[in-house]
This record gives structure tokens, sequence and C-alpha cells, in this order.
């Protein structure tokens, strides 16, 4: 939203001081985004008269300028633009001028003769962004002034603010200012209005069919209008506020509505004599402003000219472009009316239409600013038309959606208790009295009445806070509050620290690839998308689906990475997966996964035997359950029974081949939500046992397609006890044992808990381990 | 009987003389182990006179002879070891000059370029974040990504069609009930499901990812973190909302950073403000949003907000990663780029 600085300081007596002026409404919650400042007169560009042109005929685009600026002399300037004529008032930037652009202005020739001066275009004196040949003034300019003395226009600032949604009042510069006048401790005067003697009566029937959309429609009567040009002022603010100027008459509504924040319509009085708003009739159609032929539907508020039922406008949003003014036009009908803020929005939306009257209309306007802003309108229009009368007896029609003035109380111990400060009561008052509130106390307790401009306040915490920004937030102190409460991670979130430790000191690098995947992605990686969740309205097509593995994003930046060169890749994410549950939401959770290229099972067992170290827990290796994407005869599902806490082993190479990765990829994926939670005991310490333990070595050979853990189950349970250590050192294939059979050599650490274990014994650990083996298939290797 | 004592004596001085020379001439240990076993073994010159000893009458003279006997023995005892010493540390140095290495050529091989992992930086600043919270007395809370309307929206006093829904571009997930289910677009939702969950007074932050229907960019990101503070107790004021983030400011930045606030809107907060953080230098930086947490929010939460009150606060996690580490494009830290990543040790 723009204001300008101009327009302000009319309002209020605040300081003209642009930075102060910031300053304050910086600390008001009116945040100032930009500053620009315009119509800065370029000091050396005077008004001056082409006396004659003359081509040169070695210079066909240039024409030869002879100009007089008054002071008795012919200048001869070059220039390139072709909209003047001999007689017209240019603009003459004179020798020795510094243009906005910082070029200079110096003596230059074309063909040997000398430019003395240049005449200037709109852009280039800082007028305009663009423009189309240069300035042509009346005819009536006189001669050797300031060119911005007599284009009238104003050296202003332009502020844009950054405004907050519920601040729906500083839409209009009345707001702005009465917001800086409270800071500034200095009196609101508002718009200088005069509205003239009132005229006679007119009677202009309107109807509200529809209430529930429009709670106040009034029309003001106004006659003795001339349509014409702007003067100068009107249509330069306007233009600062970045709106055309249309004629007198569109550009003083468009004027009222930032000042006032009361968008307004001036129809013809002669041509629509009588209003009914009402909905629109599915099928039917108009034409607004902007010529664009639109659809209604049954939802669109109209305003329609009484006399037919025809569409004059599209309620808070445009007029319908046959129901403009005209310049024959001499009594106006001028619409203010409170539409329903959300009835605006919508039909702001459905037509893609966001108009300077929609976005004031959809945050709520004042529905008693009507009678200032047709006060303003006609005091505004009197410059140009001297017999403009505004008539008596307006035409009102009002219901029960019209917003009322809303008492609201607060007390100074609700604002004490609230804001932590002590406000003083009188404080207070004044606060809520300067910006129009109407504050009356009793005892500690103030009542207010909350303007009607202000749709955001409805209740005692809006109240506290309009006193705590103005009190000022910098006013108030900075103390602690006194936790009983103490900080700390919870187990979960130890744990989980712990894995990361874990990962990056494997030497892993965590990833962080988008939780968005596109349709095929899953099933690219071996998984399937029957549980997935789809976003509804997507930024591109290819982010529509929700993951349900993280794999699918590790393995793109995997080969990212390859296609980069990389010489070791192992990647993690620790992130969440969303695989739908029926019910509304999914069943969210947390997910590990680990790649590495290069890696393969053994890899990726190791990481998940670090896990299982840090983190106090396990999982039994079923190779029976080959999980989904990954290598059918190099991996397996870690579970523990029925459930399932992750997958182990290598990526299928057939999905590593379709996806263009090269070499072998480990894959290690758990899920956290599962493990992080699980709490292990702590470890209660043992005894070490300090007798001498004894070491025995058995091979056995065993089929491959008898699982190792089978072989080493058994021996842990029949050496029972006295078996301290049991490890495989060594594993082998080749002669001396029979085809598609290995040999599995266990060491055995036995020790006796109250002394050395005797020959005796060993040998009877010994053969029933043996014998264990032979149950499970494996033979001792002799 | 003295003429003797001297012959013993004579021996003795001779045997510890070539046992000297025996014991200096040994060119490895294992011989120097058998010239001492020769000298000092049974059959040795030592033991040789030793075993005349007894033989010596007078008890004076045995006792003296005695004395040099075990004065030969040390000797000869410590030559061989000062002679052990040095044949061992000459047949190290053998060794030693053989498996000479080039420690550079080490640290440049492959296998000595052991590196940990890098964790990625939003991790690093939400760690860091939470360690500030916990040391000011927080605790860490967290909540789902995908979330129902209700907590995104309708719990933070936004009920169905409110205009504020507009501050943010929300991405929706497909449901029966359309626009019923959201990737949450902040983290505020986490405020109103610890509420219900926690018993107050609450001092929580909740870090987390959240989600915008946004172009990605230098500086914005469809998929990025936040922070959010919640503290609910009896009698919390704004003062004790200013003082908290000046505490995480002076905590989290350093003793020389301040903070302001300056009057804003969220709906769900009221009095609401912005936070800035003022740097020594004097600039500043526009770090989040925070404010009163509002009475229907409260209630949402299933608190009593005569009895509670509280105050929240939220900013992003992305940026002061991105600003401590002076990233220019938040892309690139998105991008999984090894050679981006391993610079962040």
């Amino acid at each position: 939203m723009k204001v300008l600085l101009s327009i302000l300081t009319e309002m209020a007596d605040i300081p003209r001081d642009v930075d102060q002026v910031a300053t304050a409404l910086n600390s008001l919650g009116l945040p100032v985004e930009q500053m620009q400042v315009v119509g800065k007169p370029v000091a050396g560009v005077i008004t001056a008269k082409i006396v004659r042109t003359e081509k040169h005929p070695d210079a066909a685009k240039v024409t030869r300028c002879f100009v007089d600026a008054g002071d008795g002399e012919l200048r001869h300037v070059w220039c390139g633009a072709t909209n003047m004529k001999d007689g017209d008032i240019v603009a003459l930037a004179t020798l020795g001028t510094t243009m906005p652009s910082g070029m200079e202005i110096a003596r230059r020739g074309i063909l040997g003769i000398d430019s003395e001066g240049m005449l200037c275009s709109e852009s280039e004196l800082g007028l305009a962004e663009e423009s189309d040949g240069i300035v042509i003034l009346p005819a009536t300019t006189p001669l050797g002034v300031g060119v911005f003395d007599a284009l009238g226009i104003e050296h202003d600032v332009v502020l844009e603010l950054d405004l907050t949604r519920n601040r729906a009042d500083c839409w209009g510069h009345l707001g702005v200012a009465r917001d800086l006048a409270a800071y500034f401790n200095v009196p609101l005067r508002g718009p200088r209005c005069e509205p003239g003697a009132l005229g006679a009566a007119k009677e202009i029937p309107v109807a509200i069919k529809d209430e529930e959309h429009c709670g106040s429609f009034t029309i003001s009567y106004v006659s003795g209008v001339r349509v014409g040009s702007s003067p100068q002022w009107v249509s330069s603010r306007l233009a600062h506020l970045g709106m055309r100027s249309i004629n007198n008459v569109v550009d003083a509504s468009n004027l009222v509505m930032w000042e006032t924040n009361q968008p307004n319509h001036a129809y013809d009085a002669d041509v629509v004599s009588s209003f009914v708003v009402r909905l629109a009739r599915d099928g039917e159609v108009m034409t607004t402003l902007d010529e664009a032929v639109r659809s209604l539907s049954v939802e669109d508020l109209l305003i329609c000219d009484g006399k037919d039922d025809s569409a004059v406008g599209l309620a808070g949003v445009m007029g319908d472009l046959h129901s403009e003014i005209t310049d024959a036009t001499v009594n106006l009908a001028i619409e203010s009316a409170w539409f329903n803020p959300d009835s605006v929005r919508f039909a702001a939306q459905r037509h893609g239409l966001r108009s300077e009257a929609s976005v004031r209309f959809e945050r709520g306007t004042d529905p008693e600013g009507w009678v200032l802003a047709a006060e303003r309108f006609v005091t505004i229009l009197r410059e140009t038309c001297p017999d403009v009368v505004l008539h008596a007896s307006p035409a009102v029609v009002r219901n029960g959606h019209c917003p009322q003035v809303r008492e609201v109380k607060v007390s100074a111990q609700q604002v004490e208790k609230l804001l932590g400060v002590h406000v003083p009561v009188d404080k207070m008052l004044s606060i809520l009295d300067s910006i129009g509130f109407k504050p009356v106390r009793d005892g500690d307790v103030i009542s207010a009445s909350v303007p009607t401009w202000r749709p955001d306040c409805s209740e005692t915490v809006d109240l506290i806070e309009e006193i705590g920004r103005h009190f000022g937030y910098d006013n108030i102190g900075k103390t602690v509050p006194h936790s009983t409460v103490h900080g700390r991670l919870s187990t979960m979130q130890q744990r989980r620290r712990t894995v990361r430790q874990v990962l990056v000191g494997l030497g892993l690098d965590e990833a962080m690839p988008s939780p968005f995947l596109a349709e095929g992605d899953l099933v690219a990686v071996g998984l399937h998308e029957d549980d997935v969740l789809r976003i509804a309205n997507p930024l591109v097509a290819d982010e529509s689906i929700l993951r349900t593995s993280l794999r699918p994003g590790l393995l793109r930046s995997l080969k990212y990475n390859q296609s980069h060169r990389a010489s070791r890749i192992g990647l993690w994410e620790i992130g969440h997966v969303y695989p739908s549950s029926g019910q509304q939401l999914p069943n969210e959770y947390e997910q590990l996964t680990i790649v590495v290229a290069g890696g393969d099972a053994t890899t990726a067992l190791g990481q998940w035997n670090a896990l299982c170290d840090a983190l106090s827990v396990g999982a039994q290796l079923d190779q029976t359950r080959v999980p989904d994407g990954l290598h059918p005869t190099r991996s397996a599902t870690l579970a523990r029974g029925k459930t399932v806490v992750g997958v182990v082993g290598e990526i299928d190479p057939f999905v590593l081949d379709s996806l263009g990765i090269e070499g072998r990829v480990s894959i290690l994926e758990v899920n956290l939500t599962t493990v992080l939670n699980e709490t292990p005991k702590p470890v209660q310490a043992r005894d070490v046992n300090r007798f001498p333990s004894s070491d025995i070595d058995l091979a056995f050979v065993l089929a491959d397609d008898i699982a190792a853990t089978q072989l080493h189950r058994a021996i842990r349970q029949a050496a029972g006890k006295k078996l301290v250590g049991l490890e495989l050192f060594d594993v082998y294939r080749g002669a001396g044992v029979p085809e598609n059979h290995r040999s599995l050599a266990f060491r055995l650490r036995l020790q006796e808990p109250g002394g050395t274990m005797n020959e005796s014994d060993i040998a009877e650990v010994q053969t029933a381990c043996i014998a264990a083996a032979e149950k499970v298939g494996a033979q001792l290797r002799s | 009987m003295s003429s003797s004592s001297h012959s013993e004596r004579a021996s003795l001085a001779d045997a510890l003389s070539s046992g000297i020379s025996a014991i200096s001439q040994a060119a490895s240990t294992s011989e120097l182990r058998s010239v001492m076993a020769t000298l000092t073994g049974k059959k040795g010159a030592v033991a040789a006179v030793k075993s005349q000893l007894g033989r010596l009458d007078n008890i004076e003279e045995r006792k003296a002879l005695g004395v040099l006997v075990n004065e030969a023995v040390a000797a000869l005892e410590s030559a061989a070891e000062s002679k052990f010493r040095e044949l061992k540390r000459a047949e190290f140095s053998t060794q030693i000059s053989a498996e000479k290495v080039d420690m550079t050529e080490l640290a440049l091989s492959a296998q000595a370029s052991q590196r940990r992992g890098r964790m990625h930086l939003v991790t690093q600043a939400t760690e860091r974040l939470e360690d500030v919270f916990v040391g000011l007395g927080f605790q860490i809370a967290e909540g789902p990504e995908v979330e129902t309307d209700f907590y995104n929206f309708e719990a933070l006093n936004m009920p169905p069609s409110h205009p504020a829904r507009s501050m943010w571009d929300t991405l929706f997930i497909e449901s029966d009930v359309e626009g019923s289910v959201v990737l949450r677009t902040h983290t505020s939702p986490v405020q109103i499901r610890v509420m219900q969950e926690w018993p107050p007074p609450i001092y929580a932050v909740m870090p987390g990812r959240v989600f915008r229907k946004e172009t990605p960019d230098a500086t914005h990101m469809p998929v990025f973190h936040q922070i959010e503070g919640l503290v609910i107790d009896r009698g919390i004021t704004f003062a004790d909302l200013a003082g908290t983030i000046e505490s995480f400011t002076k905590a989290f930045f350093g003793d020389g950073f301040t903070s302001r606030l300056r009057p804003s809107y969220f709906p769900f907060t009221e009095p609401s403000a912005e936070f800035d953080i003022r740097r020594p230098d004097g600039s500043w930086i526009e770090l989040g949003g925070c404010g009163m947490v509002h009475p229907h929010v409260l209630r949402a939460g299933g608190l009593d907000p005569e009895e509670w009150s509280g105050f929240a606060f939220g900013f992003g996690i992305d940026r002061m990663a991105k600003e401590r580490h002076g990233v220019n494009d938040l892309r690139d830290m998105y991008s999984d780029d090894i050679r981006f990543t391993e610079q962040f040790s």
C-alpha cells in the first residue's frame, strides 16, 4: 500500500521529515518497505517555445529546433522526437543542467552544428517510467519558468507500506495519519472538506435484495458537474500512487478512496436514477471496465439499474463498461456501500480481478465513512467545477449485516497482566482516545467504543494490543519467566542424536532430498505406489507424490554425485515418510536410510551392527523375506517376529541399472520411530571373570542354503553357560569342501565361573557342539 | 694358606677381565646370552672361584673373597646388561631403517583420508538452536508434517475461509474432504498438539520441516525448516516474551547482540510482533514473528485463558544456517552435492 507524505502532512501536523515519519511507522507496526522521492525539480529545465523547426538534409532522424526561453535569445537544439510542432511550449534543459540520470547537458554537435541544450521527455525528467516523445505544456504556459512549477508537480515522497492483514483502516491515508497523529501527539485534521451549502433533496430509490452480502448502500447526489481534466495536483498525486488520470470525476473518486479508504463509484444520475443490489442469475453476463466479458453466477453480487434491472457494477470489484460517465454528464450519483468482505474476496478470486476497490472491501471498509467521502469528493471536484453542489437527503439503506460500533471493556489489571508493564489509566485513556476509540473510565475499567473503521478489534485483547502498540513495545521491559520446567532432550531425541553421531563417525554425509516425488519414482526403485498421498495442488506435476520411502530421493542424490565423479559417496537421511493409513492422516513415521556407492552387504551389516551397539537394539536377519527393491540374494529383512524394523543389504542390480547407477550400492533402512522410542534399561555391571579361559576352534562344512546363523545359534546353545565368546573367524569355499558348501570356522572361548577349565570339561563342550551342529546339517571338517 | 688366597684372587681377577672382554665381543643378543651362561653358569670361572671359598680356613679371608666374588658377578651382569641394550638397539635399528616410510606419502594415500561425515547445515543449526533453548529451560516437541486443517489453521484462530489463511501458500493433500489435510505451512500446529498433550506449565521449542507452494529461488524453498517456541504458564507477560527473545539472542548470537520487538499481526497471537536482532555493528536482522498466545488458541489447546497465559515465537532455521556459513543460494544447501556438503566440518 502506497501513501504520500504530502497527503499525510495535510491530514495531521506530523513532522515533514520523512525519516522521522518512517521510524514512527515502523514502530507502529506499519513497516515501510520502500521510500521513493518523486517530483524533485530538475534545476535548469525551463519552459521554452519552439519558434521554428528545420530538417537537415544529412540528418533524417533528428530535427533542428529553434526555441525561445523568454529571454529574447534564440537557441538551437537538435531533437530526436517527432511529437512537437512550431509554437509548442516544451521543457528545455539548458547547458550545464544535470539530468536525474546523472547526464550533464553540454554543448554537443551533430554535423558540426552545436546543440545548446536538450528538449526533455517525461522519463528523462524522472516523471514517468517511460514516455513517448517530449513534454508539451499548455499553450498558455509562461516562458523561462521552471518546468516542474509550470506542470504543478509536487515534490513528494511515496512510502510503500507492508501492511498486515488486520489493518484494513490503513488502506486509506486517513488511517495511517490517525496512527501517526497519535504517535506524534498532534491532532488529526483529516482531509480538507468543504461541502458547501447543500442542494435540494433528490430522491434516488435504492433497494438491497440480498442483504447478507451488502450491509449498507448509500447514494449521494451531486449536481453542477462539468467533466474535464483534473487539476495537476490531483493527477500528479494519483500518478505517484500508481493510477492513471482519467478525468476530474473519476480522479476525484479514486483520490477519495486513497485518502479515506472509502471505495466509491460515480454514476451519471440522469442515466441511472435508481439502484437495486442483488445476486446475479446464472448465465447473466456483463462487461467490466477492463473490457472483459464476465460470465456471472448466483454467487456474484451486482449493482443494478433499477429501471431495467441491468447490471451497472460487479459489487465491490469493478463497474460496468457501459455505465461510465460521459463528457455530457452533469449530475452524479455517488455510490458508497459496505459489502461483506468475504463476498468481495470470493468474487475477486472467481473473476481473477483484484481491483483497488476489492482489496479494500475484502479487508473491511468503514460503513460510516461515506459522508466524509462524499464531502471530500465535492471539495476536490469544486476546483474544476465551481458550480458543484452536494444535495441533501442522500439515499441510505442499511440492514442488520452492517457492522455496528462495539463496546469493549478493559481493566488496568488486564493490561498489566498481559503486557507485564504498568500503564497509567490516564495514559490508556489518551491512547484510546487518540485513535478514535472513545474511551470512558469507570474506576480501573475502561469502556471503549471500537470505531467502525477497525473491523479487526472486537475483544479485550485487541484493546490491550492497541494500548501496547501506542505505549511503545520498546517501553515495555524485558523480563525472563521463572520456569519450573527443566530443559532437556527426550530420550528419543538423545537417541536420534546418537544415531547422527554414529553415522558421521562412519564417514557418512547427511543428505536432504525433496520429500516430493514424481509419479513412477517409487516404482523405479522397486517399491509400489499403492499407499501414497498425492498433493492436490502441486507446484509442478513432478512433485505431486509424498514419499513413502527415503530411497528414491537418496538414490537420485547418489547418482547425481556419481555423475560428478565423487570418489566416495555414502549418504544418509533421517526424515519422515508418509504412507497412507486409510485414516485422515497418514501413518507418518521417521525413517533412516543409508546408501553407499560401491558398498556391499557387509558394508550395510557393519552399519547396522554399529547402530545396534550404539542404541542397544537388535533384530533378526531374515533372508527368507526379500525386501522390495533389494538384491534378491544379498539382502535381508530386519525382523522381530512379524514386525519389520528395516531392511539391509544391497540395492537390486536391476534397479541400479535402470537408474543408471554404476557398481554396487549398499542399503540400510530402519524405522527410527520404532527403534528410537525403545528405552533399553541401563546395563547392569557383571564381574570380570579373571580365571584363565580356553579357546577351541571348530570348523564345520555347511550347505550354502542353510543360514550361518542357524549353526551359530546351535553352537551357542550347545556350549551353554561356559561359552563367553563365539566368533566366526574364517569362511572357506574351494578344494576339500563340497560344491555349494562352505567351511565355517568358529572360535569358542570357554571359561569356568569359579576356576580353571579342565580338559574333560572342554572335551565335553566340544562334543556337545559337534552334535548340535550335525543336527542343523553341519559336519565337522576333518 | 695366604698363598692359596692369593691364587684365588688372581684367578677371580682373570675370570673378571676375560669375562668383560667376552661380553664386549658378543656380536648378538643370543651370543651374549650364551657368553653370560658360560661365565656365570655352574661350570664358569666365577663358579670355580666360588667353589674354592670353602677351602679357606680364615673366616676373614673367606668373607673378603666372598665379597670380591659377588662384586665380580655384579660387574659382569652390569656389563652384560649395557651390552645387551646396545646390541638390542642395533638390531632394531636395522629393522627400523628397513621399514622406513614417507609419512607425507601415507598422509596423501586414500586409506589415510578418513574423514568424519557431515551433518546437513540445517541439522547442525537445529541442534545448536535446540541446545541453546535447552539451556534456557526448554524442552523439544515434535509433530506430524502432514496435518489437518484444524491444527494448521482452525485451532490457530483461523476458522474456515478466514482471509489470513492466504498469508501462507498452502499445499493440500488429496483427501475425501477437499482441503481438510495439508502439508503444514508452519510449525505452529505443534503448539496446539503440545497444549493438548502436555500438562502446563509448558516451555517448549518445536523445530521441524514446513511446506509452502513456492517456486525455489536463492532465498525460498518449497520445503524448509522453522523452529517454534511456546511458553504457557501462570502470569506470563509480553515483557517475558521480550526478555526471552533477548536471552535467546545473547545465548545464540553472542553478548554483543540485542533484540527488539515491532508490532505486527498473526492470527494466533495478540499482541503480535516481529522480532529483529541487532548486530554489534548496529545493523539489523529481521528474524521472525512472535506474540502472546491468543485466547482462542489457548482454548483450542484445551487451556483456560483466565488461568494460563503464554507467548509463542517462530523463525526460519534455514536462514540461520545460510547466514552463519555465508551460503549465497538456499538451493545449494539442498543440492546434496558432496562438493558443497564436505566444506562444513
